[in-house]
């Protein structure tokens, strides 16, 4: 099971040590050619304006729409959910509100109710967070703060807009690499 | 329920920066420039270390309306910088909202025995050192991000070199001891032992860190990377150089591509003159910064 993370910039290493720590093999991705043969891919937090000028310096948009647009299963977290929004990628019916809760003095972490995910609540870490203004109907939510839409799935594609990848809490790795497996096999 | 100003919150945003450049501005329309080449935050000062190098006098933290100027004008993250020790400044960046505040050396200090309490502040601070136990005593202080300090505002890139290696090897070093040797370790660095311990079972800092002062050019932003930083601080190296778009654009994918030589080629070619340059050995012991601090 052999899953990319766009390493581009951001918070790429800490997503690869949770993924192998769960058992896949990592692969960081920087140019076209580190898509081939990929499982599934994450697209890690980072600085949103950065990361759009870096997939289109190294010509990432068009190869990275055919690898998840045939339902390769991807995890965006923060700048990642901001890619994959109808302004930037378009492979998700999502508006995102880039920055929405505020500069970093308003940045938080807070015990999140995610009805998806059995056991205790997940502490999810936001960073300058952005959350999802509006959606399209295929579109599930999955967690909300304050009335706010901060995770949701659509098909192969689920995002959220903290950070679990800057906790010890596994369950969302977990769940995605169960959705890589389940394309892998089937 | 909702918890602010947590130490993970603080050096998370670090963890979202690294891979990337964060780059001296002067003005909003610099951090403008900054932002479209690809920077991942901005250092608003009044002047860069080059030209407060060349003026002398008391470098201060800067204008407020200078640096809400820059926060309106671009959305990446607003660093910037209080002298060492000068714990008003850093309230008053505070209240200004930056991103993070840089407790720099590159500023004159204003406390010759205490650093600023960085606890105190829900703003998180980045702090340079030059080896792993000045690197510990800031975390222990509070800071949530390092930075080697190499020697600001020189083009010159020995110093960072020399710094980096140093923290590096202290803590490949620390990995070989024991317990016991752990806790005389400690002592010798002058470090919180705990974190002495934390950084011999994981083998690197608490922290995300970055190198600074000295970076003039791609190669240099390659050669950084290589020893062990997990990002860049460039200073006057961008506006200070013929065309800082250019080269802002080629020390960012240098940075991205930092492995991978042939990009880093590509990356170099035709940028024009770097920044003027100083030698490091050249200058006299009151006029290097990296001493500022301990």
């Amino acid at each position: 099971m052999l899953v990319g993370v766009l390493a581009l910039q951001g918070g790429f290493a800490a997503h690869a040590r949770m993924l192998r720590a769960l058992g896949a093999e990592v692969r960081e991705v920087r140019v076209p050619a580190d898509l081939e043969g990929l499982d599934g891919l994450v697209l890690p937090g980072g600085e949103s304006t950065t990361m759009t000028l870096g997939i289109e310096r190294e010509g990432l948009a068009e190869p990275l729409r055919v690898l998840i647009g045939a339902g390769t299963p991807v995890f965006g977290t923060c700048a990642g959910l901001i890619m994959l929004d109808r302004a930037h990628l378009g492979l998700m019916d999502i508006e995102s509100r880039r920055n929405a809760f505020g500069r970093q003095v308003r940045s938080f972490e807070a015990d999140l109710d995610f009805p998806d995910l059995d056991g205790p609540p997940m502490r999810a870490v936001f960073i300058r967070a952005p959350w999802i203004a509006s959606h399209g109907p295929g579109v599930e939510i999955l967690a909300e703060v304050d009335g706010h839409a901060v995770a949701a799935r659509q098909e192969s594609r689920l995002v959220v807009s903290f950070h679990p990848e800057l906790g010890d809490d596994v369950r969302l790795h977990a769940r995605f690499l169960d959705d890589v497996r389940a394309r892998a096999e089937g | 329920m909702r918890d602010e100003a947590t130490f993970r919150v603080k050096a998370g945003l670090a963890e979202m920066l690294k891979g990337g450049v964060i780059m001296d501005v002067v003005t909003p329309e610099q951090a403008r420039i900054a932002e479209s080449a690809g920077a991942v935050a901005v250092m608003a000062l009044e002047r860069v270390p080059a030209d407060i190098r060349r003026d002398g006098g008391v470098a201060r933290m800067s204008d407020p309306a200078m640096i809400k100027g820059i926060e309106e004008a671009v959305t990446i993250p607003v660093m910037a910088k209080a002298r060492i020790g000068h714990f008003a400044e850093a309230q008053v960046l505070e209240a200004l909202e930056v991103d993070y505040i840089d407790e720099s050396e590159v500023l004159t200090p204003a406390d010759e025995a205490n650093h600023i309490d960085k606890w105190a502040s829900r703003i998180p601070f980045v702090c340079g050192a030059t080896n792993l136990g000045e690197a510990l005593r800031r975390i222990g202080e509070g800071a949530a991000m390092i930075r080697s300090k190499g020697e600001a505002g020189t083009g010159d890139i020995v110093e960072a070199v020399r710094h980096m290696r140093r923290i590096g090897s202290e803590i490949r070093r620390l990995a070989t001891l024991d317990e016991t040797e752990l806790a005389t370790a400690a002592k010798e660095l002058q470090a919180p032992p705990d974190l002495v311990r934390g950084v011999a079972r994981d083998g690197r800092l608490p922290v995300v860190l970055f190198c600074a002062g000295g970076i003039a050019t791609p190669a240099d932003a390659s050669l950084m990377m290589q020893l062990g930083a997990e990002g860049l601080f460039v200073g006057s190296g961008i506006f200070k150089a013929d065309d800082p778009e250019a080269r802002g654009r080629a020390i960012v994918e240098a940075t991205t591509h930092f492995a991978d030589p042939e990009r880093v080629a590509r990356a170099s070619e035709g940028l024009g003159p770097a920044m003027v340059s100083l030698e490091t050995r050249a200058l006299g012991d009151e006029q290097l910064l990296a001493r500022r601090g301990w």
